[in-house]
Protein backbone atom coordinates (compact mmCIF):
# COMPACT_ATOMS: atom_id res chain seq x y z
CA UNK A 1 0.00 0.00 0.00
CA UNK A 2 1.11 3.25 -1.30
CA UNK A 3 2.55 5.79 1.90
CA UNK A 4 1.18 9.10 2.37
CA UNK A 5 4.34 11.34 2.72
CA UNK A 6 5.30 14.52 2.00
CA UNK A 7 7.13 15.14 -0.73
CA UNK A 8 10.83 16.15 0.07
CA UNK A 9 10.42 12.72 2.73
CA UNK A 10 9.17 10.74 -0.62
CA UNK A 11 12.04 11.66 -3.03
CA UNK A 12 14.54 11.26 -0.11
CA UNK A 13 13.08 7.57 0.41
CA UNK A 14 12.63 6.55 -3.48
CA UNK A 15 15.43 8.40 -5.45
CA UNK A 16 18.77 7.54 -4.92
CA UNK A 17 22.12 8.99 -6.81
CA UNK A 18 22.75 7.03 -10.10
CA UNK A 19 19.31 5.54 -9.90
CA UNK A 20 17.28 5.37 -13.71
CA UNK A 21 14.56 7.52 -12.81
CA UNK A 22 11.88 7.61 -15.57
CA UNK A 23 9.38 11.03 -14.98
CA UNK A 24 6.35 10.62 -17.36
CA UNK A 25 3.54 12.63 -18.97
CA UNK A 26 3.06 13.44 -22.33
CA UNK A 27 3.31 17.51 -22.25
CA UNK A 28 -0.16 16.98 -19.52
CA UNK A 29 0.71 16.27 -15.90
CA UNK A 30 4.57 16.13 -16.00
CA UNK A 31 6.00 15.82 -12.31
CA UNK A 32 7.74 19.04 -12.02
CA UNK A 33 7.47 19.23 -8.32
CA UNK A 34 9.07 15.97 -7.78
CA UNK A 35 11.55 17.28 -10.72
CA UNK A 36 12.70 20.11 -8.78
CA UNK A 37 12.51 18.59 -5.39
CA UNK A 38 15.40 16.05 -6.68
CA UNK A 39 17.61 19.33 -7.47
CA UNK A 40 16.91 20.33 -4.12
CA UNK A 41 18.21 17.75 -2.49
CA UNK A 42 20.89 17.80 -4.82
CA UNK A 43 20.64 14.00 -6.60
CA UNK A 44 23.36 13.00 -8.89
CA UNK A 45 24.54 10.89 -11.74
CA UNK A 46 21.05 9.78 -12.43
CA UNK A 47 19.97 8.13 -15.84
CA UNK A 48 16.84 9.86 -16.83
CA UNK A 49 14.40 8.30 -18.71
CA UNK A 50 11.27 10.22 -20.64
CA UNK A 51 9.96 10.04 -24.71
CA UNK A 52 9.90 13.69 -24.22
CA UNK A 53 12.62 15.30 -22.51
CA UNK A 54 10.82 18.83 -21.54
CA UNK A 55 11.33 21.88 -19.73
CA UNK A 56 11.93 19.34 -16.66
CA UNK A 57 14.77 17.30 -17.82
CA UNK A 58 16.02 20.74 -19.51
CA UNK A 59 16.67 22.06 -16.34
CA UNK A 60 18.01 18.44 -14.33
CA UNK A 61 20.29 18.39 -17.43
CA UNK A 62 22.21 22.02 -16.75
CA UNK A 63 22.00 21.21 -13.27
CA UNK A 64 24.71 18.61 -14.10
CA UNK A 65 22.13 16.00 -12.21
CA UNK A 66 22.21 13.33 -14.93
CA UNK A 67 24.59 11.36 -16.61
CA UNK A 68 22.99 9.67 -19.14
CA UNK A 69 19.79 10.46 -21.01
CA UNK A 70 17.54 7.83 -22.95
CA UNK A 71 14.88 9.71 -25.17
CA UNK A 72 12.80 10.08 -28.11
CA UNK A 73 12.17 13.85 -28.73
CA UNK A 74 14.12 16.82 -27.07
CA UNK A 75 12.54 19.84 -28.13
CA UNK A 76 10.76 22.47 -26.47
CA UNK A 77 7.28 21.76 -28.03
CA UNK A 78 6.22 24.66 -30.34
CA UNK A 79 8.77 26.71 -29.20
CA UNK A 80 12.28 25.64 -30.62
CA UNK A 81 14.70 23.82 -29.23
CA UNK A 82 15.73 22.66 -25.32
CA UNK A 83 19.02 24.60 -25.09
CA UNK A 84 20.46 22.92 -21.90
CA UNK A 85 20.35 19.47 -23.43
CA UNK A 86 21.65 20.99 -26.85
CA UNK A 87 24.42 22.59 -24.21
CA UNK A 88 24.81 19.22 -22.57
CA UNK A 89 25.32 17.24 -26.06
CA UNK A 90 27.20 20.04 -28.24
CA UNK A 91 29.45 21.38 -25.66
CA UNK A 92 29.73 18.55 -22.50
CA UNK A 93 28.29 21.27 -20.28
CA UNK A 94 28.16 20.77 -17.53
CA UNK A 95 29.62 17.49 -18.08
CA UNK A 96 29.42 15.39 -21.42
CA UNK A 97 25.99 13.60 -21.07
CA UNK A 98 25.56 9.75 -22.47
CA UNK A 99 22.27 9.68 -24.79
CA UNK A 100 20.30 6.72 -26.10
CA UNK A 101 17.95 7.70 -28.42
CA UNK A 102 14.73 5.86 -29.90
CA UNK A 103 11.74 6.80 -31.86
CA UNK A 104 8.75 7.54 -29.90
CA UNK A 105 7.18 4.16 -31.29
CA UNK A 106 9.86 2.32 -29.68
CA UNK A 107 9.98 4.13 -26.38
CA UNK A 108 6.55 3.03 -25.70
CA UNK A 109 7.16 -0.45 -27.10
CA UNK A 110 9.76 -0.41 -24.64
CA UNK A 111 7.34 0.54 -21.90
CA UNK A 112 5.06 -1.63 -22.24
CA UNK A 113 7.21 -4.33 -22.31
CA UNK A 114 8.62 -3.64 -19.08
CA UNK A 115 5.49 -3.14 -17.75
CA UNK A 116 4.64 -6.71 -19.06
CA UNK A 117 8.01 -8.45 -17.32
CA UNK A 118 9.17 -8.95 -21.13
CA UNK A 119 12.60 -8.94 -22.07
CA UNK A 120 11.89 -6.92 -25.27
CA UNK A 121 8.97 -5.06 -27.04
CA UNK A 122 8.05 -5.66 -31.08
CA UNK A 123 6.96 -3.15 -33.58
CA UNK A 124 7.58 -2.08 -37.22
CA UNK A 125 10.50 0.69 -36.98
CA UNK A 126 13.48 1.96 -37.20
CA UNK A 127 13.97 0.21 -40.69
CA UNK A 128 15.98 1.75 -42.88
CA UNK A 129 16.81 4.52 -40.48
CA UNK A 130 20.30 6.02 -39.62
CA UNK A 131 18.53 4.96 -35.94
CA UNK A 132 19.39 1.36 -36.28
CA UNK A 133 23.07 2.20 -36.67
CA UNK A 134 22.99 4.18 -33.49
CA UNK A 135 20.92 2.61 -30.60
CA UNK A 136 19.24 -0.17 -29.00
CA UNK A 137 17.79 -2.00 -31.57
CA UNK A 138 17.65 -5.81 -33.45
CA UNK A 139 15.43 -6.87 -36.21
CA UNK A 140 13.96 -10.34 -35.46
CA UNK A 141 11.88 -12.69 -37.95
CA UNK A 142 8.18 -13.35 -37.21
CA UNK A 143 8.42 -16.79 -36.14
CA UNK A 144 4.73 -17.26 -37.93
CA UNK A 145 5.64 -15.88 -41.09
CA UNK A 146 9.24 -14.50 -41.17
CA UNK A 147 8.40 -10.95 -41.53
CA UNK A 148 11.43 -9.00 -40.05
CA UNK A 149 10.30 -6.38 -36.99
CA UNK A 150 11.94 -4.27 -34.51
CA UNK A 151 12.85 -5.49 -31.30
CA UNK A 152 13.92 -3.27 -28.83
CA UNK A 153 14.51 -4.07 -24.88
CA UNK A 154 12.57 -3.41 -22.20
CA UNK A 155 12.21 -0.15 -20.04
CA UNK A 156 12.62 -1.44 -16.42
CA UNK A 157 13.54 2.27 -14.58
CA UNK A 158 14.86 2.11 -10.60
CA UNK A 159 12.03 4.71 -9.93
CA UNK A 160 9.19 5.78 -11.86
CA UNK A 161 7.61 9.41 -11.19
CA UNK A 162 4.60 10.49 -12.43
CA UNK A 163 1.41 12.87 -11.40
CA UNK A 164 -1.80 12.80 -11.33
CA UNK A 165 -5.09 14.70 -10.11
CA UNK A 166 -6.22 12.88 -7.76
CA UNK A 167 -5.35 9.85 -4.81
CA UNK A 168 -7.47 8.61 -2.04
CA UNK A 169 -6.16 7.66 1.83
CA UNK A 170 -5.04 4.37 0.38
CA UNK A 171 -2.40 5.80 -2.23
CA UNK A 172 -4.98 4.95 -4.79
CA UNK A 173 -4.64 7.02 -7.82
CA UNK A 174 -6.61 8.00 -10.88
CA UNK A 175 -5.39 10.37 -13.58
CA UNK A 176 -7.28 11.63 -16.91
CA UNK A 177 -7.38 13.47 -19.76
CA UNK A 178 -3.67 12.75 -21.81
CA UNK A 179 -2.76 9.44 -20.47
CA UNK A 180 0.75 9.53 -21.94
CA UNK A 181 2.57 6.35 -21.07
CA UNK A 182 2.81 6.90 -16.98
CA UNK A 183 0.99 3.27 -16.17
CA UNK A 184 3.19 1.56 -18.03
CA UNK A 185 5.95 3.76 -16.74
CA UNK A 186 4.62 3.12 -13.12
CA UNK A 187 4.04 -0.58 -13.35
CA UNK A 188 7.77 -1.24 -15.34
CA UNK A 189 9.84 0.17 -12.59
CA UNK A 190 11.06 -1.07 -9.21
CA UNK A 191 10.03 1.78 -7.30
CA UNK A 192 7.21 4.69 -7.94
CA UNK A 193 6.26 7.90 -6.49
CA UNK A 194 3.05 10.06 -7.53
CA UNK A 195 2.71 13.16 -6.82
CA UNK A 196 -1.08 14.45 -7.35
CA UNK A 197 -3.48 17.77 -7.05
CA UNK A 198 -5.40 16.68 -4.38
CA UNK A 199 -6.01 13.71 -1.66
CA UNK A 200 -9.94 12.87 -1.61
CA UNK A 201 -12.12 11.04 0.43
CA UNK A 202 -13.05 8.94 -2.16
CA UNK A 203 -12.19 8.77 -6.10
CA UNK A 204 -15.34 9.51 -8.32
CA UNK A 205 -14.83 7.59 -11.50
CA UNK A 206 -14.17 9.53 -14.18
CA UNK A 207 -14.72 9.31 -17.93
CA UNK A 208 -11.37 8.05 -19.58
CA UNK A 209 -9.94 7.94 -15.97
CA UNK A 210 -6.65 5.26 -15.20
CA UNK A 211 -6.31 4.03 -11.62
CA UNK A 212 -3.25 2.78 -10.46
CA UNK A 213 -4.39 0.57 -6.98
CA UNK A 214 -2.56 1.75 -3.80
CA UNK A 215 -0.59 -1.46 -3.95
CA UNK A 216 1.37 -0.60 -7.12
CA UNK A 217 2.79 2.74 -6.08
CA UNK A 218 5.73 3.34 -3.10
CA UNK A 219 4.22 6.58 -2.23
CA UNK A 220 2.03 9.63 -2.90
CA UNK A 221 2.60 13.03 -2.20
CA UNK A 222 0.20 15.99 -2.51
CA UNK A 223 1.72 18.63 -4.55
CA UNK A 224 -1.11 21.46 -5.91
CA UNK A 225 0.11 22.84 -9.04
CA UNK A 226 3.07 19.90 -9.06
CA UNK A 227 2.52 19.68 -12.63
CA UNK A 228 3.02 23.34 -13.87
CA UNK A 229 4.07 24.93 -16.39
CA UNK A 230 2.93 21.92 -17.79
CA UNK A 231 -1.09 20.94 -16.09
CA UNK A 232 -3.47 18.84 -14.92
CA UNK A 233 -6.84 18.32 -16.75
CA UNK A 234 -9.54 20.26 -14.32
CA UNK A 235 -6.53 21.59 -12.09
CA UNK A 236 -4.88 24.12 -14.01
CA UNK A 237 -3.55 25.69 -17.27
CA UNK A 238 -0.63 24.74 -19.46
CA UNK A 239 1.07 27.77 -18.86
CA UNK A 240 2.45 28.34 -22.53
CA UNK A 241 3.96 31.39 -21.75
CA UNK A 242 6.20 29.96 -19.36
CA UNK A 243 7.50 27.45 -22.06
CA UNK A 244 7.84 30.30 -24.39
CA UNK A 245 10.45 32.40 -21.85
CA UNK A 246 12.24 29.44 -21.36
CA UNK A 247 13.60 29.47 -24.86
CA UNK A 248 15.57 32.85 -23.28
CA UNK A 249 16.56 32.10 -19.96
CA UNK A 250 17.88 28.28 -21.18
CA UNK A 251 19.96 29.79 -23.66
CA UNK A 252 22.37 31.75 -21.65
CA UNK A 253 23.93 29.89 -19.38
CA UNK A 254 24.30 32.63 -16.87
CA UNK A 255 20.58 33.24 -17.06
CA UNK A 256 19.74 29.81 -16.52
CA UNK A 257 22.11 29.81 -13.55
CA UNK A 258 20.23 32.51 -11.92
CA UNK A 259 17.35 30.88 -12.68
CA UNK A 260 18.46 27.76 -10.90
CA UNK A 261 19.43 29.92 -7.72
CA UNK A 262 16.36 31.52 -7.50
CA UNK A 263 13.60 29.14 -8.27
CA UNK A 264 15.20 26.49 -6.18
CA UNK A 265 17.37 28.45 -3.68
CA UNK A 266 20.11 25.82 -3.16
CA UNK A 267 22.42 23.20 -4.56
CA UNK A 268 23.29 25.21 -7.76
CA UNK A 269 27.33 25.04 -6.97
CA UNK A 270 27.70 22.10 -9.15
CA UNK A 271 26.69 24.20 -12.16
CA UNK A 272 29.63 26.61 -11.29
CA UNK B 1 12.37 37.99 -50.68
CA UNK B 2 10.29 36.05 -53.66
CA UNK B 3 8.38 37.36 -56.18
CA UNK B 4 5.19 36.68 -54.50
CA UNK B 5 5.89 38.79 -51.53
CA UNK B 6 7.00 41.52 -54.62
CA UNK B 7 2.83 41.41 -55.30
CA UNK B 8 1.62 42.18 -51.71
CA UNK B 9 -0.90 44.61 -52.07
CA UNK B 10 -4.76 45.09 -51.62
CA UNK B 11 -6.85 43.30 -53.42
CA UNK B 12 -10.08 44.51 -54.14
CA UNK B 13 -11.25 42.69 -51.47
CA UNK B 14 -9.60 44.57 -49.28
CA UNK B 15 -7.33 41.91 -48.13
CA UNK B 16 -3.79 42.12 -48.12
CA UNK B 17 -2.37 39.59 -50.81
CA UNK B 18 -1.04 36.40 -49.31
CA UNK B 19 2.23 35.82 -47.67
CA UNK B 20 4.00 32.97 -48.87
CA UNK B 21 3.54 31.16 -45.79
CA UNK B 22 0.08 31.94 -45.67
CA UNK B 23 -0.10 30.19 -49.41
CA UNK B 24 2.05 27.42 -47.89
CA UNK B 25 -0.92 26.90 -44.97
CA UNK B 26 -3.84 27.44 -47.82
CA UNK B 27 -2.34 25.00 -50.08
CA UNK B 28 -1.99 22.12 -47.54
CA UNK B 29 -5.33 22.60 -46.45
CA UNK B 30 -6.79 22.70 -49.30
CA UNK B 31 -5.23 19.01 -49.54
CA UNK B 32 -6.63 18.14 -46.15
CA UNK B 33 -9.97 18.86 -47.66
CA UNK B 34 -10.22 15.53 -49.63
CA UNK B 35 -8.84 13.46 -46.74
CA UNK B 36 -10.79 11.15 -44.07
CA UNK B 37 -7.91 11.44 -41.00
CA UNK B 38 -4.72 13.38 -40.54
CA UNK B 39 -2.03 12.88 -37.76
CA UNK B 40 0.03 16.08 -37.61
CA UNK B 41 2.26 17.93 -35.65
CA UNK B 42 2.13 21.32 -34.07
CA UNK B 43 2.73 24.36 -35.87
CA UNK B 44 2.05 24.52 -39.65
CA UNK B 45 0.40 21.28 -40.46
CA UNK B 46 -1.55 22.80 -37.05
CA UNK B 47 -2.80 25.22 -38.89
CA UNK B 48 -3.51 24.11 -42.31
CA UNK B 49 -5.47 21.30 -40.83
CA UNK B 50 -8.09 23.42 -38.62
CA UNK B 51 -8.54 25.45 -41.97
CA UNK B 52 -9.27 22.54 -43.68
CA UNK B 53 -12.12 21.91 -40.84
CA UNK B 54 -13.21 25.48 -41.35
CA UNK B 55 -13.11 25.53 -44.81
CA UNK B 56 -13.51 22.28 -46.56
CA UNK B 57 -13.69 19.08 -44.39
CA UNK B 58 -15.44 19.94 -41.38
CA UNK B 59 -15.45 16.14 -40.30
CA UNK B 60 -11.72 15.83 -40.96
CA UNK B 61 -10.31 13.63 -38.13
CA UNK B 62 -7.69 15.65 -36.56
CA UNK B 63 -4.79 13.25 -34.87
CA UNK B 64 -2.64 14.49 -32.40
CA UNK B 65 0.36 11.97 -31.45
CA UNK B 66 -0.02 12.64 -27.92
CA UNK B 67 -3.06 10.46 -28.19
CA UNK B 68 -6.03 12.96 -29.05
CA UNK B 69 -8.27 11.02 -31.51
CA UNK B 70 -10.77 13.66 -33.38
CA UNK B 71 -9.20 16.48 -31.91
CA UNK B 72 -11.65 19.72 -32.73
CA UNK B 73 -9.30 22.81 -31.44
CA UNK B 74 -10.94 26.27 -31.62
CA UNK B 75 -7.21 27.84 -31.69
CA UNK B 76 -3.75 26.77 -33.10
CA UNK B 77 -2.55 24.25 -30.05
CA UNK B 78 1.32 25.88 -28.81
CA UNK B 79 1.82 21.95 -28.08
CA UNK B 80 0.56 18.85 -29.24
CA UNK B 81 -1.10 18.05 -25.47
CA UNK B 82 -3.01 21.20 -25.11
CA UNK B 83 -5.94 20.75 -22.71
CA UNK B 84 -8.23 22.01 -25.60
CA UNK B 85 -7.17 18.75 -27.42
CA UNK B 86 -8.19 16.16 -25.02
CA UNK B 87 -11.66 17.79 -24.03
CA UNK B 88 -12.55 17.84 -27.66
CA UNK B 89 -11.73 14.72 -28.69
CA UNK B 90 -13.52 11.62 -29.55
CA UNK B 91 -11.43 9.46 -28.21
CA UNK B 92 -8.00 9.95 -25.93
CA UNK B 93 -5.57 7.50 -26.02
CA UNK B 94 -2.24 6.21 -24.53
CA UNK B 95 0.79 6.63 -26.12
CA UNK B 96 1.50 3.13 -26.49
CA UNK B 97 -1.66 2.47 -27.86
CA UNK B 98 -1.41 5.54 -30.32
CA UNK B 99 1.67 4.14 -31.99
CA UNK B 100 0.34 0.64 -31.79
CA UNK B 101 -2.82 0.34 -32.96
CA UNK B 102 -3.40 3.61 -34.77
CA UNK B 103 -0.35 4.51 -36.41
CA UNK B 104 0.64 0.51 -36.95
CA UNK B 105 -2.45 -0.43 -36.77
CA UNK B 106 -2.69 1.75 -40.60
CA UNK B 107 -6.06 3.46 -39.24
CA UNK B 108 -4.44 6.67 -40.55
CA UNK B 109 -4.74 8.13 -43.93
CA UNK B 110 -2.75 11.10 -44.40
CA UNK B 111 -0.05 12.31 -41.93
CA UNK B 112 2.13 15.57 -42.24
CA UNK B 113 5.50 16.07 -41.08
CA UNK B 114 8.38 18.85 -41.38
CA UNK B 115 12.29 18.19 -40.63
CA UNK B 116 15.10 20.29 -40.62
CA UNK B 117 16.57 18.52 -43.98
CA UNK B 118 14.94 16.78 -46.76
CA UNK B 119 16.25 15.26 -50.21
CA UNK B 120 15.72 14.24 -53.11
CA UNK B 121 13.82 10.98 -52.49
CA UNK B 122 12.54 12.78 -49.26
CA UNK B 123 13.67 11.09 -46.96
CA UNK B 124 13.89 13.29 -43.75
CA UNK B 125 16.55 14.25 -40.97
CA UNK B 126 15.18 16.19 -37.42
CA UNK B 127 18.30 14.50 -35.36
CA UNK B 128 21.49 16.21 -36.42
CA UNK B 129 23.16 18.86 -38.10
CA UNK B 130 26.60 17.96 -38.45
CA UNK B 131 28.14 14.68 -37.47
CA UNK B 132 26.28 12.63 -34.76
CA UNK B 133 29.11 12.47 -32.22
CA UNK B 134 30.42 16.02 -32.68
CA UNK B 135 27.25 18.02 -33.92
CA UNK B 136 27.19 21.45 -35.20
CA UNK B 137 23.48 21.58 -34.22
CA UNK B 138 21.43 18.59 -32.14
CA UNK B 139 18.08 18.44 -33.43
CA UNK B 140 15.33 17.07 -31.28
CA UNK B 141 15.04 13.90 -32.79
CA UNK B 142 12.93 11.65 -34.53
CA UNK B 143 9.82 11.95 -32.37
CA UNK B 144 7.04 9.93 -33.78
CA UNK B 145 7.97 10.57 -37.15
CA UNK B 146 9.47 7.45 -38.69
CA UNK B 147 6.86 5.19 -37.80
CA UNK B 148 4.39 7.83 -38.75
CA UNK B 149 5.71 7.47 -42.38
CA UNK B 150 6.03 3.87 -42.21
CA UNK B 151 2.45 3.49 -41.72
CA UNK B 152 0.24 6.06 -42.66
CA UNK B 153 -0.98 5.34 -45.51
CA UNK B 154 0.38 8.99 -47.02
CA UNK B 155 2.92 11.71 -46.13
CA UNK B 156 2.97 15.15 -46.88
CA UNK B 157 5.58 17.05 -45.59
CA UNK B 158 5.47 21.12 -45.00
CA UNK B 159 9.49 22.95 -44.93
CA UNK B 160 10.98 25.87 -45.79
CA UNK B 161 12.20 26.04 -49.16
CA UNK B 162 15.78 26.55 -48.98
CA UNK B 163 19.38 25.07 -49.70
CA UNK B 164 20.18 24.62 -45.66
CA UNK B 165 16.74 22.40 -45.87
CA UNK B 166 16.70 21.08 -49.08
CA UNK B 167 19.89 19.06 -49.02
CA UNK B 168 22.15 16.81 -51.71
CA UNK B 169 23.01 14.36 -48.72
CA UNK B 170 21.48 14.05 -45.29
CA UNK B 171 23.13 14.75 -42.45
CA UNK B 172 21.34 11.50 -40.60
CA UNK B 173 18.50 10.11 -42.09
CA UNK B 174 16.36 10.26 -39.27
CA UNK B 175 12.99 8.91 -41.25
CA UNK B 176 12.57 7.18 -44.94
CA UNK B 177 10.29 8.75 -47.32
CA UNK B 178 11.43 6.29 -50.59
CA UNK B 179 14.80 5.67 -49.28
CA UNK B 180 16.84 5.18 -52.27
CA UNK B 181 14.40 5.29 -54.04
CA UNK B 182 11.97 2.67 -56.17
CA UNK B 183 11.42 -0.23 -54.44
CA UNK B 184 12.99 0.66 -51.28
CA UNK B 185 9.87 0.89 -49.09
CA UNK B 186 8.85 -2.28 -50.00
CA UNK B 187 12.18 -4.08 -49.21
CA UNK B 188 11.97 -2.26 -45.73
CA UNK B 189 8.99 -3.35 -45.12
CA UNK B 190 7.30 0.29 -44.68
CA UNK B 191 3.34 -0.22 -45.38
CA UNK B 192 2.53 3.08 -46.45
CA UNK B 193 3.07 4.75 -49.67
CA UNK B 194 5.38 7.16 -48.41
CA UNK B 195 5.42 11.01 -49.39
CA UNK B 196 3.38 11.86 -51.78
CA UNK B 197 3.56 15.70 -51.72
CA UNK B 198 6.31 18.52 -50.39
CA UNK B 199 4.27 21.75 -49.41
CA UNK B 200 7.05 25.06 -49.65
CA UNK B 201 6.47 28.60 -49.44
CA UNK B 202 7.30 28.46 -53.25
CA UNK B 203 5.89 25.53 -54.71
CA UNK B 204 4.74 22.11 -54.50
CA UNK B 205 7.15 19.46 -55.38
CA UNK B 206 6.09 15.65 -55.74
CA UNK B 207 7.50 12.25 -56.21
CA UNK B 208 7.89 11.35 -59.97
CA UNK B 209 5.91 7.90 -60.66
CA UNK B 210 8.46 6.08 -61.93
CA UNK B 211 11.88 7.37 -60.58
CA UNK B 212 10.65 8.64 -57.00
CA UNK B 213 12.77 11.45 -57.38
CA UNK B 214 11.05 14.73 -56.05
CA UNK B 215 9.94 16.94 -59.20
CA UNK B 216 8.86 20.53 -58.84
CA UNK B 217 4.86 20.18 -60.38
CA UNK B 218 3.25 23.61 -59.35
CA UNK B 219 4.67 27.15 -58.36
CA UNK B 220 2.81 30.19 -56.45
CA UNK B 221 2.18 32.81 -58.54
CA UNK B 222 5.26 35.17 -59.33
CA UNK B 223 7.59 32.31 -58.60
CA UNK B 224 10.08 31.31 -61.79
CA UNK B 225 10.92 27.42 -61.59
CA UNK B 226 14.47 28.97 -61.64
CA UNK B 227 14.25 30.63 -58.58
CA UNK B 228 13.09 26.96 -57.21
CA UNK B 229 15.95 25.31 -58.46
CA UNK B 230 18.71 27.71 -57.03
CA UNK B 231 17.11 27.22 -53.56
CA UNK B 232 17.25 23.16 -53.76
CA UNK B 233 20.63 21.53 -52.78
CA UNK B 234 20.07 19.22 -56.03
CA UNK B 235 19.33 19.63 -59.27
CA UNK B 236 16.02 19.72 -58.93
CA UNK B 237 14.00 18.45 -61.69
CA UNK B 238 10.85 20.33 -63.13
CA UNK B 239 7.53 18.77 -63.87
CA UNK B 240 6.78 19.11 -68.05
CA UNK B 241 3.37 20.57 -67.40
CA UNK B 242 3.90 22.68 -64.55
CA UNK B 243 0.85 24.16 -62.76
CA UNK B 244 0.50 27.53 -60.69
CA UNK B 245 -1.28 27.60 -57.75
CA UNK B 246 -4.41 29.08 -57.48
CA UNK B 247 -4.23 32.30 -55.62
CA UNK B 248 -5.45 32.26 -51.87
CA UNK B 249 -8.93 32.90 -51.96
CA UNK B 250 -10.38 35.96 -49.93
CA UNK B 251 -12.26 33.20 -47.84
CA UNK B 252 -9.06 31.44 -47.08
CA UNK B 253 -7.46 34.27 -46.64
CA UNK B 254 -9.58 35.88 -44.22
CA UNK B 255 -10.31 32.32 -42.07
CA UNK B 256 -6.70 31.61 -41.77
CA UNK B 257 -6.03 35.59 -40.35
CA UNK B 258 -8.75 35.01 -38.44
CA UNK B 259 -7.22 31.72 -36.98
CA UNK B 260 -4.27 32.64 -36.36
CA UNK B 261 -5.62 35.64 -34.14
CA UNK B 262 -7.71 33.73 -31.87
Amino acid sequence: MAEILPLPVAVAELVRDGDSVAMEGFTHLIPFAAGHEMLRQGRRDLELIRMTPDLLYDQLIGAGAARRLVFSYGGNPGVGSLHRFRDAIEHDWPHPLEFEEHSHAGMAARYAAGAANLPFGILRGYAGTDLERRTAVERIACPFTGESLAAVPALRPDVAIIHAQEADHHGNVQLWGIPGVQKEAVLAATRSLVTVEQIVEELQPRPGGIVLPGWTIDAVAEAPGGSLPSYALGFTERDNDAYREWDAISRDRDRFRAWLAEHLLTTTEATA
Amino acid sequence: MTAVTGRAGRSRGGHRAATPEELQTVVAARRLGRARSCFIGVGRPSTAAILARMLHNPELVIVYESGTIGARPYRVPLSIGDDALAVSADAVVSVPEMFAYWVQGERIELAFLGAAQIDRYANLNSTVIGDYDAPRTRLPGAGGAPEISAGCHEVAIIVPHGRRTFVEQLDFRTTVGHGDGPGSRKRLGLRGAGPTAVYTELGVLEPDPEHLELTLTQVHPGVDPEQVRAATGWDLLVAEHLRETVPATAEELSALRELVAR
